[in-house]
Order: C-alpha cells, then sequence, then structure tokens
C-alpha cells in the first residue's frame, strides 16, 4: 500500500499480485488532516484506508482500526506500506553560493526541486554590508539553508567568509526557529560547516558537492538528502506525521521527489530516445519533471498551485491571460473575484459551468507558466532555440484538475493549451495519480512499479502530432493517412489553426504516414515526412495544427468561439 | 468524511491561544480577567544587529582580541561607552555606536543587538486567563456570540457596532459614513468603491465588518490602521443569512473584532465576538464532526453567493455534477426549500 498526504486530500493506493503480477487494485481517499482543527495526519490516513478497504472489500485493519502489517495469512492486511507528501506551506528557503552563475545558480535549481520559497540569496559579490546580511537572515528567518561553492578540492576562503555570516545570523535567531543546513560545496570543507555550525543551526547534513567541477552539476545526491530534510521539517511543523512515518517503516518521500524519481525510471522504461516529461497539477504546488535518459530535471512551482497560492497569482500574471482562455464570457472582475475566493477555499471544486470554465483557464494559464520556467532552467543540450518545449514521449499527467475534468476533451485541450507540445508525443493521464507513490514504492519493491506501469495503470489519453509551420491560418500544412490493422485506411489534409482526430481505438495499433506541406515539421524535421507506429488510445491520433506558440485572436468574441469550436472538435457537446 | 466547520453561534464557549511572535514577557496570570485589548504579553521585535570588528579596529589579530575587550556577552551599552582597548604609547579603543546589548563575541567580533520596536499581544477576545504559556502567551476563555469570517487584514479592536446594513445584499454606500458612526465598528455590506475605505479611514472608525470586498480594495484594506474582516469573502456576495442575523440583532452592542489572518495550518480565523454574561457557562465550539444529517450547513459558491440549508442525504457514490464532474455529493434543502445536490468538499457546517 502506499499513501500520498496532499494539501487537500490524503489517498490510499493497494497493490496485489494478480496472476503473477502486479496490479494497482484501489485507491480510497479523505480530506488531509493535518491542518486545524484536527492537527493529525493519521486522522486522514485512516479514514483513506478505511475507504480504500470498503473499496476492494478486503480488511486492511484491526478491529481498532489499527493497520494489519505484514499481512496474515487470511490475506488481511498489508505487506509493506509506503508515503509521499505533498502537505505544508512552501519552506522558507535561503540559498548560498559563491558565483551567482555557477554554485549560485546550482543551488537555486537544487532548492526548486522541492516544495521550497527562495526568501534570499547569499553570494559571494553580495553588495550588502555583513551587518544586512546577518540581519536579512534574522529578518526572513528561513526554515532551511541550502550551501553550495568551490569545485572539489578548490578554494576555501570564500565560503568560510560566508559561513561566518551563515552562522552568526544563525546564532542570532531563538534556538526553536534556527534553520536546518544542507551543505553541498567543496568536499574538502565538509567536516569544517559541519563542526562550525552543528552547534548553531538545527541540524546540519552534507551532501556531496553540486558542482564538483566549473563544468558539471550533479543534483541527484543532493536532491535525496534534500527529500529527506524536507520530510523531517514537515514532521517538526506536523509532529504527528512521525506516526506516520513509523507506519511506513520511514520510507516516506515528498511527492515532487518521489514522482521525479519515477519519472527518470520511466524514461528508461520507454527508451523512446526523446525525454519523458512528467506533470502533477496540485494544490499545494505544480511540479514537472523532465527525464532525458536518466537525466532528471524537476521543478516544484508553489507559487502556482491551485490552492492558496491563486490570491498571489495577479502577481505573476495578468489577468487577461487568463480570461482569454474562457470559452464563454465571463467578466475579468468574475474571474479575479474567483482567484481570491479559491485561495480561501482551496478544497472547493467547481460546481457550475462557469466556475469550470474559470479553473480551466487558470490550470492553462499555470502550465504555461510552469512550462515556460521549466524551459528556462533546461541546460542548453535540451532547450530548442524555439523556445518551445521540447519533443518528449510520453507527457505523463496527474492532479486532480485534470483526471477529474469532466470530459476526455477537456482534458486533452488544457494540456495542449497549457503545454504546446511539439513534434509527435503520446499524452497520457495518471488517472489515479500514483506516479508519485510508484516512486515511493520503489524503496521497498523494485518490480512492482514497472509492472503497475505495464498493467495499463496510466490511461493513454491521445497520440498527438503538433506540426510548427509559419503559414498562414488555413494554409493546409499536413497530409496524414492512417493505415488500420485491418488494411482500412483514413486520410486528412489539415490546415494551418485546425484541429484534427483521426480515431484509434484503445488496444489497436495503426501506422500513421505523415507528409507535411509548406515545409512544416511535424516532429520528423522541416519538411521531413516519414510513418510511425501509433496505439490507440482514449481520443486517437490528434493533429494540433493550431501554431506553436499558439496565437489566439485578439477580438473575444472570436477566441470565445475558437475556444468552443476546439472543445466540440474533440467531441464536446 | 469529516466537515469543515464555521462558528456562527449565538452563545457558546469559546478557548484562544494567543501568543508573541517572539519570546518576551506574559503580563497576566492564570484566572485574570481581560479585556479585548488589554494588553497580555510584550516583545521586542524588528531588532536589528551592528557588528563591531574589534580586531580590525585596534589593529590586532582576531585571537588577542578577547584580551583587550572591556564588555562580556548579554551586556547592554550605552552609546559611546568602552568596549575594548589597547594599552601603550599608541592605545586605541573602540566604543559603542551605538545603545545596545551584546548578543555575541568571537573571532575579534562583537555583535551589538539595538533598535527594535515594542510589541504589545493584546488579549482578542474579553474573558479569562486560563493558562500561561510562560514567555509566550496565554489561553483564554470567553462565552458570547461568536461570528468567523474568512478574510481579515491581521488588526483587532474592540467598540459599539453600528449596522448600517438594510439587507445582507447591500452594498455600502459611502454616503452611509457620516459623524454618527465616527469611533465605531461598521457592519456594512459588500464594498467595491474606495472611497468607503477612504471614508472610513478619516472618520477614525474602529472597524468595518464586511459580507465581500473587490480584491482591488486589498491594498487600501492592508493600509487600514482599524480591523476590516470579510464574513462571506470576495467579489460581490451578500453576507450569509446565519451571520446576518446574528450581527444585526447585536446593533450597538460591544463587540471584539479580531481581524487575524486566515491560517489553515494553524486553525486561527477572523472572527467577530460578542461578549454576554452567562449564568451557567455554554459548552465550547464543536471542531470536529463528520458530515451528518440534519446539521446546518453553508453552500459554498466559488462565484455566487453562499447558501444555507439542512443537510438531508448523502449520497453513497459520486455522483455527476451540472458541470460535468464527478464527486462525493450530499442533498441539501435550503432555506427556499428548494433542495439541490451539492459536493461535500463545498459544504461547511456551521455550529
Amino acid at each position: 500500500m502506499a499513501i500520498e498526504i496532499g494539501a487537500i486530500n490524503t489517498r490510499a493506493a493497494y497493490f496485489d499480485v494478480v496472476e503473477g503480477r502486479y496490479r494497482f487494485i484501489g485507491v480510497g481517499q479523505s480530506p488531509t488532516t493535518s491542518n486545524a482543527p484536527v492537527h493529525n495526519a493519521m486522522i486522514g490516513v485512516q479514514l483513506a484506508i478505511e475507504n480504500l478497504q470498503n473499496l476492494i472489500g478486503k480488511p486492511l485493519m484491526d478491529e481498532e482500526g489499527r493497520l494489519i502489517i505484514p499481512s496474515l495469512p487470511d490475506g488481511s492486511g498489508v505487506d509493506n506500506m509506503v508515503g509521499t507528501l505533498s502537505v505544508g506551506a512552501a519552506i522558507k528557503t535561503l540559498v548560498v553560493g559563491l558565483l551567482p552563475d555557477v554554485s549560485g545558480k546550482s543551488i537555486e535549481s537544487l532548492a526548486q526541486t522541492s516544495y521550497t520559497q527562495i526568501v534570499d540569496s547569499l553570494k559571494l559579490n553580495d553588495p550588502r554590508h555583513m551587518d544586512e546580511q546577518v540581519n536579512a537572515i534574522v529578518q526572513y528567518s528561513p526554515e532551511l539553508v541550502l550551501i553550495a561553492g568551490g569545485v572539489d578540492g578548490g578554494a576555501s576562503n570564500s565560503i568560510l567568509k560566508l559561513l561566518e555570516v551563515i552562522g552568526l545570523g544563525i546564532y542570532l535567531l531563538p534556538d526553536a526557529k534556527r534553520p536546518v543546513v544542507l551543505y553541498a560545496g567543496n568536499n574538502q570543507l565538509a567536516r569544517e560547516v559541519q563542526s562550525a555550525l552543528k552547534n548553531i543551526a538545527s541540524h546540519v547534513y552534507v551532501s556531496p558537492n553540486i558542482r564538483p567541477s566549473l563544468d558539471v552539476e550533479d543534483l541527484t545526491p543532493a536532491q535525496r538528502e534534500l527529500a529527506n530534510i524536507v520530510v523531517k521539517i514537515r514532521q517538526k511543523q506536523m509532529p504527528d506525521l512521525v506516526q506516520v512515518s513509523e507506519l511506513c517503516g520511514g520510507i516516506i518521500l515528498p511527492s515532487s521527489y518521489a514522482q521525479g524519481r519515477m519519472i527518470r525510471f520511466l524514461s528508461s522504461y520507454f527508451s523512446s530516445g526523446k525525454g519523458v516529461l512528467s506533470l502533477d497539477i496540485g494544490a499545494s504546488a505544480i511540479s514537472m519533471g523532465a527525464s532525458f535518459g536518466g537525466d532528471l530535471h524537476l521543478n516544484v512551482f508553489p507559487q502556482l498551485g491551485l490552492g492558496e497560492a491563486l490570491s498571489g497569482l495577479l502577481k505573476l500574471t495578468a489577468l487577461d491571460e487568463i480570461v482569454r482562455w474562457l470559452p464563454m464570457e465571463i467578466s475579468p472582475e468574475r474571474v479575479r473575484d474567483y482567484l481570491y475566493q479559491k485561495s480561501i477555499y482551496p478544497g472547493v471544486i467547481p460546481a457550475s459551468k462557469e466556475e469550470l470554465a474559470i479553473e480551466q483557464a487558470i490550470v492553462r494559464r499555470n502550465l504555461q507558466l510552469a512550462t515556460r520556467l521549466m524551459i528556462q532552467r533546461l541546460p542548453g543540450q535540451f532547450r530548442p532555440r524555439s523556445g518551445l518545449l521540447p519533443s518528449f514521449e510520453p507527457i505523463l499527467a496527474g492532479g486532480a484538475a485534470i483526471t477529474g475534468a469532466a470530459t476526455l476533451a477537456q482534458k486533452l485541450l488544457m494540456l495542449l493549451d497549457g503545454l504546446q507540445p511539439t513534434g509527435i508525443a503520446t499524452l497520457a493521464i495518471d488517472q489515479y495519480n500514483l506516479l508519485a507513490m510508484l516512486g515511493a514504492c520503489v524503496e521497498v519493491n523494485s518490480l512492482l512499479p514497472v509492472q503497475v506501469v505495464d498493467s495499463g495503470a496510466l490511461a493513454t489519453l491521445a497520440t498527438v502530432i503538433s506540426p510548427i509551420s509559419n503559414v498562414s491560418y488555413g494554409t493546409p500544412i499536413v497530409r496524414a493517412k492512417l493505415i488500420y490493422e485491418d488494411g482500412s485506411e483514413m486520410t486528412s489534409e489539415v490546415k494551418m489553426g485546425n484541429l484534427q482526430i483521426l480515431p484509434l481505438e484503445n488496444r489497436q495499433s495503426a501506422r500513421l504516414q505523415l507528409r507535411p506541406l509548406q515545409h512544416a515539421d511535424v516532429g520528423l524535421g522541416p519538411g521531413r515526412a516519414g510513418e510511425v507506429e501509433v496505439s490507440g488510445s482514449a481520443m486517437g491520433v490528434v493533429i494540433d495544427a493550431r501554431g506553436r506558440p499558439l496565437q489566439l485572436p485578439s477580438e473575444a468574441a472570436q477566441r470565445r468561439a475558437l475556444a468552443k469550436k476546439w472543445l466540440v472538435t474533440l467531441g464536446d457537446d | 468524511m469529516l466537515a469543515s466547520f464555521t462558528h456562527i453561534l449565538p452563545l457558546t464557549t469559546v478557548v484562544r491561544k494567543r501568543m508573541l511572535p517572539t519570546a518576551g514577557h506574559v503580563i497576566v496570570k492564570v484566572g485574570q480577567k481581560v479585556n479585548s485589548t488589554d494588553v497580555i504579553g510584550e516583545a521586542v521585535i524588528g531588532r536589528k544587529h551592528l557588528i563591531v570588528d574589534i580586531a580590525r579596529l585596534l589593529r590586532i589579530s582576531p585571537r588577542n582580541a578577547a584580551a583587550c575587550t572591556k564588555v562580556k556577552k548579554g551586556q547592554k551599552l550605552a552609546k559611546d561607552e568602552l568596549i575594548a582597548e589597547t594599552t601603550g604609547l599608541f592605545s586605541r579603543e573602540v566604543k559603542a555606536p551605538v545603545e545596545g546589548r551584546v548578543v555575541a563575541m568571537g573571532g575579534g567580533k562583537l555583535v551589538l543587538e539595538t533598535g527594535g520596536a515594542p510589541f504589545e499581544l493584546v488579549a482578542g477576545i474579553p474573558g479569562t486567563v486560563t493558562e500561561v504559556i510562560p514567555d509566550h502567551g496565554a489561553i483564554i476563555r470567553a462565552t458570547g456570540a461568536v461570528i468567523q469570517g474568512v478574510w481579515g487584514n491581521g488588526r483587532l479592536e474592540t467598540g459599539v457596532m453600528i449596522s448600517i446594513m438594510d439587507r445582507a445584499d447591500e452594498v455600502f454606500d459611502p454616503n452611509r459614513l457620516d459623524v454618527s458612526i465616527r469611533g465605531s465598528i461598521i457592519l456594512g455590506g459588500y464594498v467595491d468603491n474606495p472611497a468607503v475605505l477612504k471614508g472610513a479611514i478619516e472618520l477614525a472608525v474602529r472597524g468595518l465588518i464586511l459580507s465581500s470586498m473587490s480584491p482591488a480594495l486589498l491594498p487600501l484594506a492592508m493600509q487600514a490602521v482599524f480591523p476590516i474582516l470579510l464574513v462571506d469573502g470576495f467579489g460581490s456576495r451578500p453576507m450569509n443569512a446565519s451571520a446576518y442575523k446574528l450581527l444585526s440583532t447585536n446593533n450597538r452592542r460591544d463587540i471584539a473584532i479580531n481581524a487575524e489572518t486566515y491560517d489553515r495550518l494553524k486553525g486561527s480565523r477572523p472572527e467577530v465576538f460578542i461578549p454576554l454574561p452567562v449564568s451557567q457557562e455554554p459548552p465550547e465550539t464543536r471542531e470536529v464532526e463528520a458530515f451528518a444529517t440534519g446539521q446546518t450547513v453553508r453552500v459554498i459558491n466559488l462565484i455566487g453567493p453562499a447558501q444555507l440549508g439542512k443537510l438531508q442525504q448523502l449520497n453513497a457514490n459520486p455522483v455527476s455534477l451540472p458541470n460535468g464532474l464527478r464527486a462525493k455529493t450530499a442533498v441539501v434543502r435550503l432555506e427556499s426549500g428548494d433542495q439541490i445536490t451539492v459536493p461535500l468538499t463545498n459544504l461547511e457546517v456551521l455550529g
């Protein structure tokens, strides 16, 4: 069993061996109870497990409501339990590096792989006087300090100088507010850093240097350490989590980290030759993981979560950038009011068509913002010059806003509009939001995630072809021929600005011949034609020729009509 | 499923923990009666730190600085008071650049803690201190009516509440602000006109209890020196009938308004408290309860006004909503007599 304690909901997922292979059996859910008034995450975990056992018809708890672990000969209970968590406010983090473009950048990247909010950064060329730096630490009272700097075996004076400021700042904080420190700099200084800060900071952790040499960045070991630290900080904030952790045999990970680990694994598993992209749109954050052959780039955006962060969204984007995605006429003021009201009630779901339209417009905009930031943070070799999303295969999407959408068309369009994928990509939905939980399962059973994914736990939504072309609206840019297994064919000429579906049902496969026109790039190179094998899915093959980047008409009524038309094209009434 | 609560109660016992932002001095005792604005604790916040580089100023090595230093950690220093000196033909001295307290010494340096502003923690509600948390705060118990809101600007006050509302869905007309309500806490409707907040500031009102407010006015509301509490949230929303009835029937009473920030983790919420004398203490507010039929609930809409009703039925299986989403739902009989099916996530129990 795996549990996930989210900002709004706690879920318990059960896996079992069916016909010799692991399968996902079911998931139970309850509101998360780590917040007031309950202040005990364990209650939510118990309720989620209770719902799960009712659903699967198998006792998992004893008469006193305790989880049966390990399982009994009669089949009741579970053999193992692991946990993930994304609950909690963003962790106030101070980042410390030497050179802004080297260790400074790497330590920021490390912070951005988890649920952190960078409150200040100290660097060697910091123009502030030492007094001001110390006062900033006292003022911001960070919960976490991440330190990098110096290549392995390199100079040490500079980092020691910064250490003096950090040590003094932390020393001046009240005992209860002293932060945890993670040092990931010049490995030869690790012992010195530890002895300098161990009696001052709440805890000092050391991980291998994230910048062992000037041209090498390796965040992986530090990410693992940071994941442990995040859990420890959450346990300090919510002491009841210790009980959950004990139940999980200590295997409890931040959801984003567990998700990243799963994506790294899937990147090897799918071996498509392209990267694998995953996104999780939650109330506490949007997290995106891009893995290129095991090289993982994880980004967590607490500022773009669909919960309390919405009250700050208009600091990051103009209201019009949300309104322009609405398929119906709703005033900008109403959308603005929605943002603030939803930030007060993050657990409330849209109950009317109007509310749903606003929610989905926000998802599109937030996904756009997250995607843009993620692309900017990718290393040069993975970042296309166009600034567009690199080609991924597959793209895996989770989070209730996507998985719970009313129709397939809504799910697909939110993803297409928000991500604006390029080339040929399979879009799959993590319908039960299992990815993070499976990532945690790896700790106890490396076979389970493979077999669960193999069994079809991720539902393929569509194979999407997104041609890139500069021609004007209405000009044909691709001819597609879908050749089914029985030899029948379907052909289509797709014009710039249009969306087109070529049906291909689940469990079917076909050959897709693509002939670009006007030098368009369908993912095979500009003007290059080719044939690809495609598998059936809920929506089949979708050719999204609306352009990259997608430009919407400037006239509002036209925009709305188009948004409605796209939904209808994809099957909505 | 566990329900979330909003307390709108004509008579109850509330228990509130009041904490200093940093360690300080608690000046009340267990059993002491306090008014809402009584100071119960004091601390100094926003202190600055000044690093005095003794070794550099004396032109000696950091190792030798300790021997020349004349002050101790914890010692309070007046401006220009001697910190350290060297002797001999070319003696030098280091004096305190400002008044302060020595909080750290070492490595040839000394840190002076200086400045800061006094912070006074007030009781927030009129009641009795039932527990003192040394150096940090106190727990206060009180009886009366309570109306919880959803947003506050972080301030608190007491005073006479004057209602200028004739209807729950009233829009606050700035012309209703006149000298007759100066120095009072005003119960008003929806505010979208900055003139209301500006007028209230000019009139020196002691607080605003509003049904709702346009988010465009947030910067102005945050600047106000008096508390502003929103009962139903942002956008044009009438005050929910339960809160409107309770507040308007207490017109011209002394009330306490604590417009603290809504903190989901800690459980703090903005609230209006109306102290009431009782011969027997009523039960404390309920905090945790599962949804059950018969409960009075508030149906939260993210765009439209909230609706009140009685929970009639809990549906066992998820159903499709009019917008196509599937959710666990309940049937609620509204005050109008209509029955609606609502997602459980969109319900709050009133009580």
